[in-house]
């Protein structure tokens, strides 16, 4: 069997994978922004904000770019969120502040608040403007556990006050999903360490590289060490399908394909001819995209329910079929077939089997019976990650595997606050920072400078 | 189909849509192309004395409103700057090509009788159907002591009208200008020198804008800014306003309509409220000379649906019912009614009614959801939120029973001044 484990690396020539990989949603000119700006009614308790997790003053910000105020447009939305820009790129929009819009309502042409919002934070950028100032330092420090969105928003929060901030991120670079969870072409252009590269430039922020909490830096040392500890620790598990063979050969975490799309040159990253891609949320989708712009000729998305179960939109849902994507829903895997290449002896992927779901009459998912095989040469698995929970003692308390935290994102310890994906809600980079948000004003509070 | 045929002081036309005396009727050129559109006439762009005046570069600057281009338009343009003699050779060429419309010709002179009398018979050697006496440009021109410095003095404009009509047989119409505290003086000057019909309104005095970084106004010539004449959809209240009071106090008087008029229902506005015909210029220097079509058969269409047959059916209908504020019913009750099944909860109903007005729409959360509500008893119906609500039909304003019949403020128990009722 000459074509199994068929997975290299450079299908395409550079031109195509630079168009490939290239923005996905090109920015709005700054007439057309201007033409949509004024679309905008300046809703009165608009339903909007309060659709956006971070509460951001969208009829206002949309406002200024009518008027041609964009540096107190970026303004206004940094305030209320300094990873608007990410947010503007990877925000779901249309199951939150562009489903409330009005002009869905009125003739289901929602502004398009996301491209507005990120015409006004890269034209703030672009300038190398720096919006906000740092209060006089306080001489409080603050450890910040993972750079991610999470991290960044409750570092940044708590610089502007004056507070010292470390963070400790386990990876050699930060961003967290910003700069190894989401699709190329999301952040074309080195976005995502752009966007950190102004947080930063506030001051009073240090990152400390390759420090994982639990295995070069212990919850205790930092409880004794600062005056605060933040957690933002995402969820590094990768779930596993708990099939016989996922040590094979072409099966991998999607998760961990999207990272190497992030960090290697595309032409070096390899991708099967044929790939079957497990799971409905957005890794699902940013990897089978990305497998069939990589070159894989043909990619399949399998989800054991519908579309509507999916946590990937119906628009990521679309953009995957858009790419020649197919999606095959209501199907579960259930073997990995596998089989042996001429010359030599490990056992690489070679298929799927599947078997059809349906809900019973209880509501339950359940298998019909009924077979079927999907021939791969990759199998990229992305049915969902889980915390790496700190085996220290003296732990924050979990709830469903997650870091339990109140309104002002504290843990069941007064001094260690939490938030993004390793807290209850929604797993999206804008929920993550209003909890760093929130939790670097309970800080600051709660240290009564 | 309606007859949209008109005849304004004696001068015909296939239908009233006339183009203003401006850039669009400089020369023959612009007035062919007009007419091959549909135009049925135009007023031939002001002529002068020779030796012609010079223009400026730079001459117009536009107001642009929530990204609507030209909502308001201004010019320093002044009158022909080309030789008499071209214009005159080309108007009797246009009125051979075209003799089934109407071709008029506006003229400005200085104000003595013998420029008035050379140059009007100069022009009626074209064979034009009428003469219209520009006394309203209200920039450059009025600098000269012409154009509005002459309308602004009823006297001038009874003057300079009587000397055209004992110089000329033509029809005599007199454009007037707005930059007036009353319209009414210069209307009925005009009337008392035996003019034919006035037109108006020319265009108004106005700063458009000011170049912020220049930090002169616009339209900026070479650093400096003079005040231009306003025109554009932005003044049609003003000019609908103006030709109403005439229409209402001098009844007999023909009145040309000019004043932003872009789109059929502008003119039907103009005519219901006394026009004999209107006159257009902006909305074709913005959109050029096809928008006609739309005029024509959006008028026609319109009038057929109405069951007018003539564009004189539908002429002064509305001026009746132009009053006084004193004639209005005070006891007259409207309040806003919102359809919650069209309401898409933007909010801006209640928040101009509550910030600005009389806090007469509750803003509620029923289980969470949007809902604005009118409270009926603290809405004046001041169709406020009728006018913001971005939704077609969505608030309307419901006429309340009241008691008592119609009371006026001349009987109004309010009135120190009341006059009481004949019972």
């Amino acid at each position: 069997m000459s074509d199994i484990g068929d997975i290299a690396a450079g299908r395409l020539d550079a031109a195509q994978l630079a168009a490939n990989f290239a923005d996905a949603h090109p920015p709005l000119s700054a007439a057309q922004a201007v033409v949509e700006a004024n679309r905008c009614y300046f809703c009165y308790d608009a339903p909007c904000v309060e659709a956006c997790p971070t509460g951001i003053d969208i009829p206002s910000f949309i406002r200024k770019i009518a008027t041609g105020n964009l540096r107190g447009s970026a303004q206004t939305i940094l305030e209320a969120n300094i990873l608007g820009g990410s947010c503007a790129r990877v925000c779901p929009t249309e199951v939150l502040c562009e489903r409330a819009c009005v002009h869905t309502a009125q003739e289901r042409k929602p502004i398009q608040i996301g491209a507005l919002q990120r015409h006004a934070t890269d034209w703030l950028m672009e300038r190398g403007i720096a919006p906000f100032r740092r209060a006089e330092p306080t001489g409080r420090r603050i450890a910040v556990v993972g750079a991610g969105p999470a991290g960044l928003a409750c570092a940044h929060g708590l610089a502007r006050h004056g507070h010292e901030v470390t963070i400790f991120e386990a990876r050699p670079k930060p961003g967290g999903l910003n700069e190894y969870g989401i699709a190329a072409y999301k952040f074309a252009d080195d976005y995502a360490q752009r966007e950190i590269g102004f947080i930063l430039s506030i001051g009073g922020i240090r990152i400390e590289y390759g420090k994982a909490l639990g295995l070069d830096v212990t919850l205790d040392a930092l409880r004794r060490d600062y005056d605060a500890v933040f957690l933002g620790l995402g969820q590094a598990g990768v779930k596993a399908l708990g099939l016989a063979g996922e040590a094979m050969a072409g099966v991998r975490d999607a998760i961990d394909f999207i990272a190497e799309l992030r960090q290697a040159p595309k032409d070096r990253v390899a991708v099967g001819r044929r790939v079957v891609v497990i799971g409905g949320g957005n890794t699902a989708i940013d990897a089978a995209t990305q497998a069939r712009l990589l070159g894989a000729e043909d990619v399949t998305i399998v989800y054991r329910r519908g579309p509507e179960q999916m946590t990937a939109t119906g628009e990521e849902q679309a953009w995957a079929q858009t790419n020649n994507v197919r999606i095959r829903r209501w199907a579960a895997p259930t073997r990995l077939i596998g089989g042996t290449r001429e010359g030599t002896q490990d056992p690489a992927v070679t298929g799927v089997e599947f078997a059809r779901t349906k809900l019973d009459a209880a509501g339950r998912l359940t298998l019909t019976g009924e077979i079927f095989v999907l021939a791969a040469d990759m199998v990229l698995k992305a049915i969902g990650q889980s915390l790496v929970s700190d085996p220290v003692e003296d732990a924050p308390a979990l709830c469903d595997g997650r870091i339990v935290v109140d309104a002002d994102r504290r843990t069941s310890l007064p001094d260690v606050y939490a938030g993004g994906d390793c807290v209850p809600g929604a797993d999206l980079t804008v929920v993550a920072v209003q909890d760093g948000k929130l939790a670097a004003a309970a800080i600051h509070r709660q240290l009564g400078c | 189909m309606a007859d949209l045929r008109s005849n304004f002081c004696g001068i015909a036309s296939p239908n009233p849509f006339w183009l203003a005396s401006a850039p669009p009727t400089d020369k023959a050129y612009n007035v062919a192309r007009a007419f091959k559109a549909g135009w049925g006439g135009v007023v031939w762009k002001t002529l002068g004395e020779d030796p012609p005046i010079v223009n400026v570069s730079s001459r117009y600057g536009g107001i642009s409103y929530n990204g609507v281009r030209i909502a308001g338009f201004s010019n320093i343009e002044l009158i022909t700057d080309r030789p008499l003699q071209v214009n005159l050779d080309e108007i009797k060429q246009i009125k051979r090509d075209w003799p089934d419309r109407a071709v008029v010709v506006s003229l400005m002179v200085p104000c003595t009788e013998d420029s008035w009398k050379s140059i009007l018979a100069r022009v009626a050697d074209t064979g034009c159907d009428g003469v219209e006496l520009n006394f309203g440009c209200p920039h450059g021109m009025s600098e000269r002591n012409m154009g509005s410095a002459v309308g602004q003095v009823p006297e001038y404009v009874e003057m300079v009208t009587r000397w055209c009509k004992q110089h000329t047989r033509m029809p005599v119409i007199v454009k007037l200008t707005p930059n007036v505290t009353d319209i009414l003086a210069p209307a009925a000057a005009a009337q008392r020198g035996g003019a034919d019909g006035v037109s108006l309104v020319n265009t108004l005095q106005s700063i458009t804008g000011v170049d912020l970084d220049l930090m002169a106004p616009e339209p900026v010539v070479d650093g400096l800014g003079t005040h231009g004449g306003y025109c554009g959809p932005a003044i049609k209240p003003i000019a609908l306003r103006m030709v109403a009071d005439i229409a209402r106090a001098i009844p007999g008087l023909p009145v040309s309509g000019i004043g932003g008029i872009s789109v059929w229902r502008d003119a039907a506005e103009f005519i219901a409220l006394g026009a004999g015909n209107v006159q257009v210029c902006t909305a074709v220097m913005h959109h050029g000379f096809k928008i006609v079509e739309d005029m024509i058969d959006g008028l026609a269409n319109w009038m057929d649906g109405k069951g007018y047959a003539t564009v004189a059916a539908v002429q002064g209908r509305a001026v009746r019912n132009y009053v006084h504020w004193n004639d209005l019913n005070l006891n007259y009750k409207i309040v806003a009614k919102i359809d919650q099944s069209l309401c898409i909860k933007c909010g801006l109903c209640h928040i101009g009614c509550e910030d600005t007005s009389h806090q007469a729409i509750a803003a509620l959360r029923v289980n969470g959801e949007r809902r604005y509500e009118v409270i009926d008893a603290e809405c004046v119906g001041c169709n406020l939120c009728y006018l913001a609500c971005p939704v077609d039909g969505c608030i309307t304003m419901e006429r309340q029973e009241t008691t008592g019949g119609v009371v006026t403020w001349e009987q109004h128990p309010n009135n120190p001044l009341r006059k009481e009722s004949a019972a």
